[in-house]
């Protein structure tokens, strides 16, 4: 939590002035007893009806100053959490938009988004309460016990005994339950995991027979919550009744004592009751308190949780070289003895990979199901760095590139064609923030998506819905061809995105991506034989490996793997070869 | 889908409560016991209050006897309190795990039209989160809502009993806090609404955004979402402050109201005292009384919130546990053995949805050991067909039969034995690897999950996880790609060699070159074996025995792959040709 509370430096003054109000509120409030102490030492008994009712509109004023302090104090405290929040929220937002893909993948996407709402709503309510709160009770408590004092000293003794012995009921029970809640908790999401696989594997486990069993051990892990919840539930079942024997233990003594008291003369009846009063007021805010410290527990749990992705380091160094590549760069992309190890990932997914580009060429890379073909792309916009070898684009480590620069020069159609909810053009302009019309109308050309584009209502401006429901998976593909050939790249990489385009497409797509820029660099990742065929270099990965490199004749002639997977696809093609 | 009456879903809670009884009756007696104890209390302090006159005037016997009666009184109270608690507990989570139990049984025997046809998150929460809110609501909201009753009837019957006149101030004053919160709920309803759109819009946002992280990243795009990002919040924190600050003036109003109260009820009482109509003792528990009055109608207004939502979640529960179930297998059903393999279909008709005709007059006769491919466009029936094969789904009319047997006159268990299925949506549970494989076998050997991992390719993958056969995969897979969950599933089926398999779209997601591969393991697997494929890629149908093509429902050719490759415009042909 410490590290957080740097974002609560601008409301400083607010997180000062509402638990300042809120005590002022508890001291109007602790002054109440002793009014009504008074009211029965002097006005009962003088019978003094005057003095009654200055006393009684002195209680009303009480109620009054203290509404105004409090009601002060919730506003304070309100913009202190809430702009809190909004700080933490922003620069939590803004981290995680430096986060590189390895850390992404550490994290999990699911973790960020609960990290970035509930967690970040709930520490709100944590502070909102804590200002407000956590200051007050003991305050009161302690208030309660130093009116006690200037009451009488003696009788305010028992309350030096009985606040500690509630305290240590109050925390000693909730420090003992609390562990118990967390197993709770787990054993919980234990039911609930093994409820939503049931209803995903539905068919699987009805194919397997396994509903016996799986009814068996969602009752034994039903019994196992339940056990936990009833252990846990006699403990805190306890924390009322023994602080009520506490409490009223003590008022107990309190009337005895008092009644010696005031029997030689040292105090008065008016301040028995007003010691009975503080009493009572101890009670009502130990319960308020109990309750304050399962909030704090909880929002200090979501705090952890919002730190630990703040100590997430981003583990990729920026170059400083902004210069992007030229054309005089007869080596476009070079791959150096690379290898790549996922974070965590057990054995190498990349093993000694060399290749090199020259501008303007065309380059397939195919191979089976994690043979690596998408890792070598991802290396190349710096997406993961090569943990050895090196990767060099225009005769210069792209470690040296600014990354923002690098990224500049490539344009990635990513395997997912995931578009974002707004119109046609918003998302075309991801690629360039800058590109005219034209250049917008050129990709959607390039791309085969102006066929479709056309018949939908308003063109460019026809709305995507989010994760772009409203359109096929061909025409995803296509408009996610098109944003990045709006970015008029150096490189283009696309990674197995025209598998949802038919054959005639992916074809007229090839061609005229071949007319777009002779020196652009086109990277194509696929299965199917058709689109990479033509390629100026074939890549064959298996394994992680590179089993391959040449032109489909050559490769066809004498790499093994690659007349597997040509025939496979092509077995006429097999029949007449031989 | 028919709502329930609230009061039929109490029937049903009653009925579930009917087995803990003890507990609702103990907690009910125990609750009013320990009402009218504490309440007990401040009567006792008051009349030892009045003992203590003055200097040389109070009265020690009778303080002593006070005091002794009040440890007593305290003691009971807690002790009252403490079973009722643990008597609550029990019967609520007793009647959790009853309601949960029953709900995951029928989980079990739903029919799959049910599963398919309703969001899996709507069920996982009506058995979770609804059964909790039920049981918090509805036990501990009708506890608190019986003791805040008996708790006001008390107290008036206390007060009354000592003053009428400072009763009826009590009575006048307290209202006063219900209209105060009720006033401030409805000015804040509307901020509430407005915080919680834009926070929603900001949870879209941000669910897109990081979503698709990767995706902003390789266009350099941060700067522009942290923009918008920036203006939501500015706005969510206008909205917030407003929101909270407005909702937090509820408490601080009804102490306002409560403090009211007192000081009234001090001045009369005051008043009274002077005219010697009650003591000061009297006064002291009228106070006490004054603070807590208002405590229990401030708890009762919300707990009747509480026990509507309560009752909702409940009869969503119970909604979801009188679902129709399957039929149930017949009682002299059959228990088929090792079938020999010999599939009929007579006059089948099926469809999903009255009204929407899919399968109509369905015949088929597959010979013991033949390989029956099935090819059509998406949407044309083909894993219908085996939604029939499994009995995931009844025909509406005709038959299904096995070795001569209709398939409604087995036991569901040996028909889905005699069945080896990988489908194309890939599960996998919780649970290590091998875990997974084994579910078929669960007594399987190391050598033979190693085998049949070889046989299925997927032997060389998993060995390279980090802690291989025993890595645990997380809820459905995790980070295995796709084509290495198809792998697993694949494996799993290669485990247990049943008499019939069922592959549909097994390897959609597996490159062609490792298809092949498998194709050659499922090759040697199939046999002997009666097969049914369904499969996008018609390479790997070729040499199948029976070839069904589909159309809307029908088989609209029939042959082997060379007698439909024949007929001139035929639908196989074409679709042969255009890939």
């Amino acid at each position: 939590m410490r590290s957080l509370l740097v974002y609560m430096k601008q409301y400083k003054k607010e997180s000062v002035l509402a638990p300042l109000f809120k005590m002022l509120e508890a001291s109007f409030e602790l002054m109440v007893p002793l009014v009504m102490a008074a009211i029965i030492d002097h006005g009962i008994s003088t019978k003094d009806t005057g003095y009654i009712f200055k006393m009684g509109g002195i209680l009303v004023l009480l109620a009054v100053v203290g509404l105004t302090s409090s009601v002060t104090a919730q506003y304070f405290s309100a913009r202190a959490a809430v702009g809190f929040a909004t700080k933490l929220r922003n620069a939590l937002f803004s981290h995680i938009q430096d986060l590189s893909y390895t850390e992404l993948d550490t994290l999990g996407t699911s973790t960020l988004i609960t990290r970035m709402t509930s967690d970040v709503n709930q520490l709100q309510n944590g502070v909102n309460l804590t200002l407000r709160l956590l200051l007050r009770s003991p305050f009161i408590v302690f208030g309660a016990m130093i009116m006690a004092f200037t009451v009488d000293v003696k009788a305010a003794l028992i309350f030096v005994v009985a606040i500690p012995l509630l305290a240590i009921v109050v925390f000693g029970i909730m420090i003992v339950s609390m562990p118990l809640y967390k197993k709770v908790q787990a054993a919980l999401d234990k039911i609930l995991g093994r409820t939503r696989e049931n209803l995903a594997g539905a068919r699987v486990i009805r194919a397997f027979c396994k509903e016996e069993s799986e009814i068996a051990g969602f009752e034994t892990e039903n019994e196992i919550l339940l056990n936990t919840q009833v252990f846990v539930g006699k403990i805190s079942a306890a924390m009322n009744p023994v602080t009520y024997i506490i409490v009223n233990i003590a008022l107990v003594v309190l009337l005895w004592t008092g009644a010696v008291r005031v029997d030689n003369g040292i105090i008065t009846q008016g301040a028995v009751v007003a010691l009975v009063n503080y009493m009572s007021q101890i009670l009502v805010e130990l319960v308020k308190m109990a309750n304050l410290i399962i909030q704090i527990t909880k929002a200090l749990a979501c705090a952890k949780r919002i730190e630990s992705v703040f100590d997430v380091q981003v583990s990729m160094e920026n170059g400083s070289v902004k210069q992007i590549m030229t054309h005089n760069d007869q080596e476009g992309i070079v791959f150096d003895k690379v290898c790549l190890t996922y974070n965590g990932g057990g054995d190498e997914s990349l093993t000694d990979i060399n290749f090199t580009v020259k501008m303007g060429q065309t380059i397939g890379i195919i191979g089976g199901t994690g043979s690596g073909k998408t890792s070598v792309v991802n290396l190349i916009p710096r997406f993961y760095d090569a943990t050895k070898g090196s990767v060099q684009i225009g005769r210069r480590d792209i470690k040296e590139y600014d990354i923002d620069t690098l990224r500049q020069m490539i344009g990635v159609v990513p395997q997912k064609a995931v578009l974002f909810k707004g119109t046609i053009r918003e998302n075309l302009l991801w690629g360039n923030e800058n590109a005219t019309e034209e250049e917008l109308e050129y990709a959607l050309e390039v791309s085969q998506a102006k066929e479709f584009v056309d018949t939908k209502e308003g063109r460019l401006d026809f709305m995507v819905a989010q994760g772009g429901k409203n359109l096929s998976g061909g025409q995803k593909q296509r408009l996610t061809i098109a944003r990045a050939i709006v970015r008029s790249p150096r490189i283009l990489i696309l990674d197995d995105s025209a598998s949802a385009l038919d054959f005639a497409t992916d074809a007229k797509l090839r061609q005229a991506i071949k007319d777009m820029n002779k020196d652009m660099i086109v990277i194509i990742v696929s299965q199917r034989s058709s689109s990479i065929q033509h390629a100026d270099q074939i890549i064959v990965m298996e394994d992680g490996r590179v089993a391959g490199i040449g032109t489909h004749n050559q490769l066809l002639e004498q790499n093994e793997i690659y007349q597997e997977i040509y025939y496979s696809q092509f077995p006429k093609k097999k029949e007449a070869a031989k | 889908m028919k709502r329930k009456s609230n009061k039929e879903i109490l029937v049903k809670v009653l009925q579930h409560i009917g087995r803990y009884k003890i507990f609702l009756f103990c907690s009910i007696v125990l609750a009013a016991i320990s009402v009218i104890l504490t309440l007990y209390i401040p009567i006792l302090t008051g009349q030892a209050v009045d003992c203590i006159l003055g200097p040389n005037a109070v009265d020690f016997n009778g303080i002593l006897g006070i005091l002794k009666t009040m440890v007593i009184v305290i003691l009971l109270t807690a002790v009252v309190q403490w079973i009722m608690n643990t008597c609550n507990n029990k019967m609520a989570y007793q009647v959790v795990r009853d309601v949960r139990d029953e709900a995951f049984k029928k989980l079990e025997i739903l029919p799959l039209k049910y599963i398919d046809g309703h969001s899996h998150g709507d069920i996982v929460s009506r058995i979770i989160a609804d059964v909790d809110q039920f049981s918090d609501g509805l036990l501990m909201g009708f506890t608190q809502l019986f003791t805040g009753v008996v708790t006001i009837v008390g107290t008036l019957i206390f007060m009354l009993s000592i003053s009428v006149s400072t009763t009826i101030v009590v009575v006048i004053l307290t209202p006063l806090s219900f209209f105060i919160a009720g006033f401030i709920a409805k000015r804040t309803f509307n901020m509430s609404k407005a915080q919680s759109e834009i926070r929603g819009e900001q949870t879209a946002l941000i669910d897109e955004m990081i979503g698709n992280e990767k995706v902003v990243k390789a266009f350099g795009h941060e700067p522009q979402i942290m923009n918008q990002f920036d203006e939501i919040n500015g706005r969510l924190q206008k909205a917030s402050v407003k929101a909270i600050f407005f909702s937090s003036l509820t408490n601080p109003c009804t102490r306002f109201v409560n403090s009211l109260v007192y000081a009234g009820v001090g001045i009369l009482g005051a008043f009274l005292a002077i005219k010697g109509r009650i003591s000061v003792g009297q006064l002291t528990s009228f106070l006490s009384y004054a603070n807590q009055y208002t405590k229990p109608f401030n708890e009762i207004s919300g707990v009747v919130t509480e026990l509507q939502t309560a009752l909702a979640c409940a009869g969503r529960v119970f909604e979801f546990i009188e679902e129709e179930s399957q039929i149930p297998d017949q009682e002299n059903a059959v228990v088929l053995d090792a079938s020999k393999g010999h599939i009929q279909m007579k006059n089948v008709y099926f469809s999903y949805n009255e009204g929407q005709k899919l399968i109509q007059g369905f015949h088929l006769d597959v010979q013991p050991g033949q390989r029956v491919a099935i090819v059509g466009p998406t949407g044309c029936g083909k894993t219908t067909v085996i939604n029939l094969l499994m009995r995931f789904y009844d025909v509406n009319s005709g038959s299904i039969q096995i070795d001569g047997v209709d398939i409604r006159q087995m036991t569901r268990k040996s028909l889905r034995e005699n069945f080896g299925m990988v489908l194309q949506e890939t599960w996998l549970k919780t649970g290590t690897i091998r875990e997974n494989i084994v579910m078929g076998k669960p007594d399987a050997t190391q050598d033979e999950v190693v085998a049949a991992a070889k046989a299925a390719h997927a032997h060389s993958f998993i060995k390279r996880l980090p802690m291989g056969y025993d890595t645990v995969i997380t809820e459905d897979g995790g980070s295995l790609s796709q084509g290495q969950k198809q792998l697993l599933c694949i494996t799993r089926v290669m485990l247990c060699l049943p008499p019939m398999l069922i592959l549909d779209e097994a390897t959609s997601s597996i490159d062609t070159r490792t298809e092949i591969k498998i194709s050659q393991a499922f090759h040697t697997l199939m046999k002997g074996r009666t097969s049914f494929i369904v499969a996008h890629r018609l390479s790997t149908i070729r040499e199948a025995d029976i070839i069904l093509v589909m159309k809307d429902g029908n088989i609209i050719e029939q042959g082997n792959h060379e007698t439909l490759l024949a007929k001139e415009n035929g639908f196989y042909a074409k679709l042969y040709q255009s890939q």
